[in-house]
């Protein structure tokens, strides 16, 4: 069983591709990648343990540290890159998403949706910085240190010249109830985008 | 055929292979070297631990380093203090687990422990090879590997793995015969020797061949040997094994007595530890074996007929690989397995690099470190997955 943003994101990469994941985990992604769709590719972590889980499963996973950027890696020579969930934790998350569609012609990239209506009810009402499933840590310990919104990361988008191929939300372990697809802002709490180059 | 040389051993540690005894294997179809010479016959001694399955599917390749030897595991005597140079890493339990791999680790060519070099017997001339002894190289180390792995029936290893010197003899192993290698394990090592270290190899090799005990590499015809010269490139070579910081921990600027006695005596711990390494080592090793060793690191450089592109050089390779390095190693830094990991993403091959934290520098490939460890035995466990050794056991014991 796959985290709720893993799945769409399993659909939304086509047979045989050759991708790159950053931040990939205990690589469980690209290990169903791998065997069901013919998918090649690398991960890239910082994490130990995610790495000697990448080992284990027999997933290809480079130690490396995103903040350093993707210098390595050639222009064009990737079909998709995929950051999950670590967008929110780069030092310059625009840089990345440069970075990201230098290598490849299309990203995948999802994070915690700041304005998400639970979010913002901590923020908001209680007046409290927002912990949940999606933002677990204390404020003082967060890894987190570039959160955004849904329509943050839009504006980005635009800001760049970017294309937005498909877009979605998951909400819990649930890929999004009708208000998360009409209201994404509000309530999705998992931003899920899919980026190309004009 | 050799099947096993463990035995169970009293009181020693339960994850050892226990006593182990070397075995020789004399090869008499002339062996034509990368300098353009040829070695009539020789022979290559090696040690085996674990059983070898009935598929002949569970091999490994130990390839060992600048100063190793065939002797990796376990101990040759009841009376032996200390194992063999790789015992933290091979035996039950352990990274490479002997329960169900079949290890073989052999003396190089050119070395002092056993195969043929220039400590030897030279036919032709009835003299000891002495500096006579061919220079020989990564490749031709690998072309004589592939004949021992055809002596023991060894058609395809389960993996070829070595640390620093012998991770290069790996990554030969995987660009010339790519069809025998299931899986590659390259540690601490460099896919060519960068600018420095050629230097300190230069000035090791200055040191030997300027002592005058050296008589041009015929010192065993003068009943000598260079002591002073092997010992002086033993100590430049140690102080690149170790970190800044692992020398501090370990010695700091301690004294062996109280007082400063304004002499050149040894004052520093440092100064002790090292001039202890160097005399041991002066007695225990051949000079014109360091000499043929450092020369063979030195020539490494499979990128240099492919127009300096390692990614063109590793095209050839098949099998998965693993690239570990070390934080503090300065000899062969984490950088240089970068650019290894770099050329393989680049030629689109399978391989996985973790960057191990350790403050031992280079000679951290040698010791016990939990991450180190987890992320070594995690890729063997998957390579006996994957070769479904451990199915193929279960299989032979009713």
């Amino acid at each position: 069983m796959m985290r709720a943003d893993l799945e769409l994101i399993y659909d939304w990469v086509p047979e045989g591709a050759h991708v790159l994941d950053l931040a990939c985990g205990d690589g469980v992604l690209l290990e169903a990648l791998a065997k069901h769709k013919g998918v090649s590719g690398y991960g890239l972590e910082i994490d130990h343990d995610g790495i000697t889980g990448c080992i284990a499963r027999g997933v290809n996973v480079i130690e490396h540290n995103l903040d350093d950027g993707l210098g390595s890696f050639c222009d064009n020579s990737y079909d998709q890159v995929i950051m999950t969930q670590a967008l929110q934790a780069l030092r310059r998350p625009d840089k990345m998403l440069d970075e990201m569609l230098r290598v490849a012609e299309e990203g995948i990239i999802t994070f915690p949706n700041f304005a998400y209506w639970r979010h913002r009810v901590h923020l908001g009402l209680r007046g409290y910085m927002p912990v949940s499933k999606s933002l677990p840590h204390a404020w003082y310990d967060t890894p987190n240190i570039h959160l955004s919104t849904f329509n943050d990361f839009e504006h980005l988008c635009r800001d760049k010249g970017l294309m937005i191929v498909d877009r979605a939300v998951g909400v819990g372990d649930h890929r999004g109830h009708w208000t998360s697809r009409l209201w994404p802002n509000l309530f999705g709490e998992i931003a899920i985008f899919r980026v190309r180059r004009r | 055929m050799p099947d096993s040389d463990t035995l169970a051993f009293a009181d020693r540690p339960t994850d050892t292979v226990g006593l182990v005894t070397p075995h020789v294997a004399k090869f008499d179809t002339p062996l034509s070297l990368a300098c353009g010479k040829v070695l009539p016959e020789y022979e290559l001694i090696y040690e085996t631990y674990g059983t070898l399955n009935a598929e002949r599917s569970n091999a490994v390749l130990i390839c060992h380093a600048l100063s190793g030897h065939h002797h990796a595991a376990g101990y040759h005597s009841e009376e032996d203090r200390k194992p063999g140079w790789w015992d933290a890493h091979i035996g039950p339990g352990k990274p490479i687990d002997t329960n169900r791999f079949f290890v073989v680790s052999l003396n190089n060519l050119g070395g002092c422990h056993g195969s043929t070099g220039p400590v030897s017997h030279n036919p032709e001339t009835g003299r000891q090879w002495g500096p006579d002894f061919p220079m020989v190289t990564v490749s031709d180390w690998v072309a004589s590997q592939a004949r021992l792995a055809d002596h023991l029936g060894i058609a395809k290893w389960a993996a070829a793995v070595g640390g620093s010197l012998g991770g290069m003899q790996v990554l030969q192993w995987t660009m010339v015969y790519p069809d025998r290698v299931a899986n590659a394990v390259v540690i601490a090592a460099t896919p060519r020797l960068s600018a420095q270290n050629i230097a300190f190899n230069e000035v090791a090799r200055q040191a030997i061949r300027s002592d005058p005990d050296f008589f041009e590499g015929w010192y065993a015809e003068h009943d000598t040997v260079p002591k002073r010269g092997l010992k002086l490139a033993r100590m430049v070579g140690h102080i690149t094994y170790l970190s800044e910081d692992a020398m501090g921990s370990k010695f700091g600027r301690d004294l062996r007595s109280n007082d400063l006695n304004f002499g050149f005596g040894v004052e520093f711990q440092v100064e002790s530890y090292l001039r202890y390494q160097g005399d041991t080592f002066s007695t225990a090793f051949d000079a014109n074996t360091y000499l043929l060793m450092t020369k063979a690191l030195d020539y490494f450089d499979p990128a240099a007929t492919q127009g300096g592109d390692l990614a063109h050089a590793l095209a050839p390779a098949q099998c998965p690989f693993l690239i570990v390095s070390f934080t503090t190693d300065w000899r062969f830094p984490p950088p240089r397995s970068r650019e290894l990991v770099d050329a393989l993403t680049r030629a689109g091959k399978s391989v996985s690099y973790a960057n191990i934290d350790s403050p031992h520098g280079h000679d951290a490939f040698l010791l016990p470190e939990p991450r180190y460890d987890a992320v070594f035995g995690a890729f063997m466990n998957r390579a006996a997955r994957d070769l479904k050794l451990d199915q193929a056991a279960a299989e032979e014991t009713p």
